[in-house]
């Protein structure tokens, strides 16, 4: 069993840009999808290919090709899966925000059904990762909750996103709904770091953040590649969501194209 | 053209989401002049009042009053139009006067106090200016709302259903106040199911059915 | 068109009117008062007659009781803003949209300090609690805190009280939004029953204020959408 080595054959060193190599790809197919509207038809296709092919390959990965943590074991492992997947609903949330803020200064449905999407994508994301953080602290720290600041953070940030999407559900008007969730969303977003910060404050026994550079590299590369699947599968999941609330959206308001003939009765 | 026509409604549509409640509709109204809004229940005369009054606005389409888009030039139009509509906007916590007098300080109204009073009394709620507007009946909140309206002269008079709830003698007295209004240069919008008292009082009629514009304006 | 001075003038005449109301429909108030008081009662039931864990944790019940009776507050405030459309009627008078909310916001914090100050005595008896630090300094802090909670208990009490399940709604969206303001709020309060040896007290009330800057701010600049219908 290998232990916290930093000398590798140089078959294994080059081996650990691959994630480097397949993020650039992700990101530069989530950047064609984004910019290019025809080329949607492919792009999300070929992110939920990679997406779908890179997760079947991360249990490999993560469980047995890395060697155990130093000091956790085995256990440390659920962070390939943990850690990522907080990442991503914090990008989602992000995302969220984004499209509030940009709703709120032009209306848009796309940018409407892009919050809703987002949030709930978001919220879906962050509820796997707090899961496993329970689950993880549970043989490290000897419970499931310990009010620590991150975990903490992540837990409250649910509860906010989820009162997100519940009032959401109760505005049946969709020009309020879209004005007063952005309002919701701005405010939630703004009180992610100030949350963080009291939180901190107010107690904090977790893990200071690891540096790259303290870390076995093959470490890093297993959760760069692990990172990676997730970001094209939540591309794809908020994107496929977007489609489903456009859809929604085109049921419930009549679009300004389809504008009633001049004069007449109906 | 010296002067702005008070209203110019351009190709107008609101939505509520998926129903038209005003479709494609354009009129003008000239300044001093008195228009008739006729139509059924949910035909879209609320609505319109709505817009016109700036509490609202269209999905489509541009309305300016006396030359001012009602979108950009909300602040300053609010203080030229005022709404008479089926809510009181009455504080039902608040006296009557109480009520009046929050407007009159709001609007800038010089001599709030003597102001209230001369129109409490000019509605005939005198004696009730202490009660709130909870323990009033249906017709007496009307009348606190014309006085409420009346606070400040406006240039254009939005009247939404001002005859309902009231008894003959108020609704003679409302008669009455929309030709003192008239007079006074001030322009009127008034929607009524009482067709004929509505066309002895004004001078133009728009008919509306399902948000839509029906038959030539007069 | 609308300066400075416009806007302060139309958010004193709004606090007015909502002192006014509240002044008027003193069972209301009297109502929420014995309300917190059960409250504080009730956490006590909760968790035993163990009168040092209550002392000890007596700043966190007390604001509990005060957010438990600000949701009730927050909500009976837009509830007479929507009966008649009254809301709409004042910003037709005109009102600055930003005025309003400068009104209720700070209408709401005054009625939410005095009910903190009134239930205050009954606090300290059912709980034993000692102010070590000083009562000018504790109702100086209280207040702040009710600012804390009642600019973005303002917004969503809007938002709310236009959508259905507007009693759910509220509490939902407003207690983790609050809660660095109440971690804040807790922790200050527990100082000056405690004792501050350490001088946090200070770090605590500034974390506070900057909240509140932020949360006031924020609900300066986006209250005009909740109520403006464009």
């Amino acid at each position: 069993m290998r232990h916290w080595t930093l000398t590798y054959s140089s078959q294994t060193q080059a081996l650990l840009w691959l994630p480097m190599i397949l993020l650039a790809l992700v990101l530069a197919l989530i950047g064609v999808h984004v910019f290019d509207p025809k080329a949607r038809r492919w792009t999300w296709k070929a992110l939920a290919v990679i997406g779908v092919g890179m997760a079947v390959g991360q249990p490999f990965l993560a469980l047995s090709w890395v060697p155990p943590e130093k000091y956790m074991g085995d256990t440390g492992r659920i962070l390939y899966v943990h850690v990522p997947q907080v990442w991503m609903a914090l990008i989602a949330l992000t995302l969220n925000f984004g499209a509030s803020l940009a709703f709120l200064l032009k209306k848009s449905w796309v940018s409407d059904a892009l919050a809703e999407a987002s949030a709930e994508v978001g919220v879906l994301f962050g509820a796997v990762g707090v899961t496993l953080g329970a689950l993880w602290a549970k043989p490290t720290w000897g419970a499931y909750w310990t009010w620590d600041a991150r975990l903490t953070t992540a837990a409250i940030l649910l509860v906010v996103y989820s009162g997100y999407l519940a009032l959401r559900k109760f505005i049946e008007d969709p020009e309020k709904r879209a004005t007063w969730s952005a309002v919701v969303g701005i405010f939630a977003a703004v009180d992610i770091p100030v949350l963080w910060f009291s939180v901190k404050w107010w107690r904090s026994m977790h893990q200071t953040q690891s540096n790259p550079s303290t870390v076995d590299p093959l470490m890093t590369a297993v959760l760069r590649y692990s990172a990676t699947a997730f970001l094209a599968l939540l591309a794809v999941f908020i994107y496929q969501r977007f489609l489903v609330a456009s859809a929604k959206r085109n049921e419930e308001v009549a679009l300004p194209e389809a504008l009633p003939a001049v004069g007449g009765t109906p | 053209m010296s002067q702005p026509a008070a209203i110019e409604v351009v190709d107008v549509s609101k939505r509520f989401g998926p129903r038209w409640a005003v479709a494609r509709l354009t009129f003008t109204l000239a300044t001093g002049r008195a228009l008739l809004l006729t139509g059924h229940n949910g035909s879209g005369k609320t609505t319109l009042l709505r817009m016109l009054a700036t509490a609202t606005f269209p999905t489509a389409g541009h309305i300016r009053l006396f030359g001012q888009e009602t979108r950009a030039e909300r602040a300053a139009l609010r203080d030229e139009v005022a709404l008479l509509s089926h809510a009181s906007f009455l504080y039902e916590d608040l006296s009557a006067e109480q009520n009046l007098t929050l407007v009159a300080r709001l609007r800038g109204v010089p001599q709030a106090k003597a102001a209230v009073a001369a129109l409490l009394d000019k509605v005939g709620l005198t004696t009730r200016s202490d009660s709130p507007a909870r323990h009033f009946s249906a017709g007496m909140r009307k009348r606190l709302a014309i006085a409420r309206l009346l606070l400040k002269r406006p240039k254009l008079a939005l009247l939404d259903e001002p005859f309902g709830e009231l008894d003959p003698a108020g609704i003679r007295q409302m008669e009455a106040l929309i030709r003192e209004l008239k007079d006074g240069g001030t322009g009127v919008v008034l929607a009524t199911h009482l067709v004929e008292q509505g066309q002895s009082l004004t001078d133009e009629r728009l008919h509306l059915e399902n948000g839509r514009a029906v038959g030539a304006q007069a | 068109m609308s300066g400075h001075p416009k806007i302060l003038a139309g958010a004193f005449e709004v606090l007015r009117k909502d002192l006014l109301i509240e002044w008027r429909t003193r069972a209301r108030l009297n109502a929420l008062i014995f309300f917190s008081l059960a409250t504080l009662l009730l956490f006590s039931f909760a968790l035993g007659p163990d009168s040092e864990l209550l002392r000890k944790n007596a700043a966190g019940y007390y604001w509990l009781g005060i957010l438990m009776a600000s949701v009730l507050s927050l909500g009976e405030s837009f509830r007479i803003e929507t009966e008649n459309l009254a809301l709409d009627g004042l910003r037709l008078i005109p009102t600055d949209p930003r005025a309003v909310f400068l009104g209720k916001a700070f209408g709401n914090a005054v009625m939410l300090w005095l009910l903190s100050l009134i239930v205050l005595p009954v606090m300290v008896a059912l709980y034993d609690v000692t102010i070590r630090e000083g009562v000018a300094q504790l109702a100086g802090l209280l207040f702040l805190g009710c600012l804390g909670i009642s600019a973005p208990g303002t917004v969503y009490a809007a938002i709310a009280s236009n959508a259905r399940a507007r009693d759910v709604l509220l509490p939902l969206l407003l207690f983790p939004v609050l809660l660095p303001s109440l971690l804040a709020s807790v922790k200050a309060t527990g100082l000056i029953f405690e004792g501050d040896p350490m001088l946090q007290l200070r770090s605590w009330v500034g974390l506070l204020a900057s909240f509140n800057v932020l949360y006031w701010g924020l609900g300066f600049v986006l209250f005009p959408k909740i109520i403006e219908d464009d």
